[in-house]
């Protein structure tokens, strides 16, 4: 066999799949929400993912950064990404017109070990972007609804116009089977909502562990902050799951940049439970 | 039996130039004063004698790479839209790595490892190392900072190899390790070696016991998790550190990288170059967060990975091959044997860095 076969043989990981931007929505004033279909039909109606997974967008010429699948695979229209503009690849992502051409691979990483909370009530805990993959799950969750006890969401960021997927907001806020509680910081303008960090929220709020699972995304801070407090009331640290960033290139445990000790985020995560993080000795 | 052939010094030009008509050979060449692994041409003048600053690595994993290459197209159909061709195929060459060392066949094997027993096998890689041919050279001296035999490798190392070559007086035995080795020996140019096996087998003894004697028995203590994940300790380790980079550079196990893409006009290349873990912006997130912005983090997540991480995923093996290129090429005279050394006391500070 040639060489040249021989990457034909295996699926070559590094090769994006085409795909086009059919819809982009103005999240916030910095955050940018994509929806893309791949340009391969028959590869889009067979395309299948979990929710918590990653995905790899690139734009050509510029790079590629990681994003997690925002939309949940009960929805399959289209995939849906948000990106924060901070670097050169985010700010040539809010480039993007519709019809313009991006690369996608995807789906990497493990996901939210949804079978596993069954039955179980569920706890969001989101600050900011960090809502992303929350939303996955919140949407894939109420899509299947009935498999769930009580969901309540806590929800905050900087301010009124920093907080994301308004439209979602507004939807589980009218929902009489989701509990959504929203806090943005002090002197925000805007309707009068709660104001404080989200973990002082959190325990302001004092939700009771009790046959409870706790997910949470956020900035590193907040992370850090919502993972004790919830010790604090009493969540096991297997029933508390985060789910992480980071730099990263490959996406498949190569390249060296996400590793915790011998665990990689892009492959062995991005979802992680406190217990692991612990037994991994990771520190926010 | 084994194939074993032997290569007259005086004959040595005329074989390199033999496999050179069927590959692409790699090795240690002269260049102003340093000996540096390349790809030999007509007028290269390779040098055995002294082990090479660079790793041969790059014959397989090279320093950078392209994985594809894209083109915008304007759509016929559309012409407000613009499309985007990819195209992956690349040309992978016959390679012979000639006269590595031990320590740079071990190298390749910890690569080997990490690129294809694992989830999603890296196809450029792998594609490179199965027309790779290794014709390893016994090492005759210990240089500098060489410390093989601690890390369970040595100077005449036969595991990692296709052909063990192994310097006598007016020749090298040429011994075949696999059918890969065989089909190399396959040439006119060699005489039949059998005659010195013998004296081969002791010069080999010899340097394993030479080596021995420099650097010790291989050291199979467990590192210490408590001083492993000391900040203290790591604080003193890295306190002289630059930062530089060059022990990931020079190294033969080292295998992270970047990826980055390079345009001109309406085409451009997505490529693959290595990358240092001990630059700060290796793990910088374009939000600012860094997760190890301490250089004392970084180190640890160096030697961690040689000498934890990576047996925690393959079998207890230690990632690196006691090359001592690290050490020899360290601007600030860090050792990472000392290091490693340290780090299965339960002691919490590197010794000889008070």
């Amino acid at each position: 066999m040639s060489s040249e076969q021989l990457i034909a043989a295996i699926k070559n990981p590094y090769l994006p799949d085409l795909a086009t931007v059919i819809g982009a929505v103005d999240e916030t004033p910095n955050i940018k929400s994509f929806r893309v279909v791949l340009n391969d039909e028959e590869k889009m109606k067979r395309f299948s993912f979990e929710p918590g997974q990653v995905g790899q967008l690139s734009v050509f010429g510029v790079g590629e950064s990681t994003f997690v699948i925002n939309s949940p695979p009960t929805r399959m229209e289209y995939l849906q990404f948000s990106a924060m503009k901070a670097g050169e690849a985010t700010a040539a992502l809010h480039e993007l017109s519709l019809g313009d051409q991006i690369g996608v691979r995807a789906p990497l990483g493990n996901w939210f070990p949804y079978r596993q909370m069954k039955g179980r009530d569920i706890l969001f805990v989101g600050g900011g972007i960090g809502l992303a993959p929350l939303r996955t799950l919140i949407l894939f969750m109420l899509d299947t609804r009935k498999d769930y006890g009580d969901i309540t969401i806590i929800y905050g960021a900087r301010s009124h116009a920093d907080l994301c997927y308004k439209k979602d907001l507004e939807d589980w806020g009218k929902r009489n089977d989701v509990e959504l509680i929203l806090t943005v910081d002090a002197n925000s303008p805007g309707p009068p909502i709660r104001e404080g960090f989200v973990p002082t929220v959190l325990n302001e709020i004092a939700p009771k562990p009790d046959h409870k699972v706790a997910i949470t995304c956020g900035p590193p801070i907040m992370i850090k902050y919502v993972l004790q407090n919830l010790a604090q009331l009493g969540f096991k640290d297997e029933d508390v799951i985060t789910t992480l960033e980071a730099r990263m290139k490959c996406g498949i445990g190569l390249c060296g940049r996400c590793n915790i000790g011998s665990s990689f985020i892009c492959k062995d995560g991005p979802v992680f439970s406190l217990a692991e993080l612990k037994r991994l000795k990771f520190e926010i | 039996m084994k194939k074993a052939g032997y290569l007259k010094k005086q004959k040595e030009k005329e074989f390199i130039a033999a496999l050179g008509a069927k590959a692409r050979v790699y090795a240690p060449c002269l260049e102003d004063e340093a000996v540096l692994f390349k790809p030999v041409e007509p007028d290269s003048v390779i040098c055995l004698s002294r082990p090479a600053v660079s790793s041969p690595k790059s014959a397989i994993y090279p320093q950078s790479e392209t994985l594809f290459s894209f083109r915008f197209k304007k759509d016929s159909e559309d012409p407000r839209r613009t499309l985007v061709e990819l195209d992956d195929t690349i040309a992978v060459p016959d390679t012979i790595i000639f006269g590595a060392r031990p320590c740079d066949a071990r190298g390749i094997a910890v690569i080997d490892r990490a690129f294809s027993k694992t989830e999603t096998p890296d196809p450029y890689y792998l594609a490179r190392r199965a027309k790779t041919t290794i014709v390893t050279l016994t090492c005759p001296e210990p240089s500098t900072g060489c410390f093989c035999t601690r890390v369970g490798c040595g100077p005449a190392e036969t595991s990692d190899s296709d052909v063990m070559m192994t310097e006598l007086e007016d020749g090298y035995l040429m011994e075949a390790l696999t059918s890969k080795g065989e089909a190399l020996l396959e040439s006119p140019i060699l005489e039949d070696g059998t005659a010195y096996e013998a004296q081969a087998k002791e010069a080999q003894k010899a340097a394993h016991e030479r080596m021995i004697k420099e650097a010790g028995e291989a050291d199979t203590t467990p590192v210490d998790p408590e001083t492993f994940h000391s900040q203290v300790f790591w604080e003193k380790a890295a306190e002289r550190c630059l930062g530089c980079g060059a022990c990931t550079y020079l190294c033969p196990t080292c295998y992270c990288f970047n990826i980055t893409d390079e345009q001109v006009v309406d085409k451009g290349e997505r490529i693959r170059s290595w990358d240092a873990c001990m630059f700060h912006h290796f793990t910088l997130e374009a939000s600012g967060h860094n997760p190890r912005a301490q250089k004392a983090l970084r180190l640890k997540n160096r030697i961690g990975h040689k000498f934890v991480y990576y047996g925690e995923k393959y079998d207890g093996i230690i990632a690196c091959s006691g090359c001592g290129r690290c050490i020899r090429g360290c601007p600030v005279s860090m050792e990472i044997s000392t290091i490693a050394a340290a780090l299965k006391k339960n002691s919490g500070t590197v010794s000889g860095e008070q």
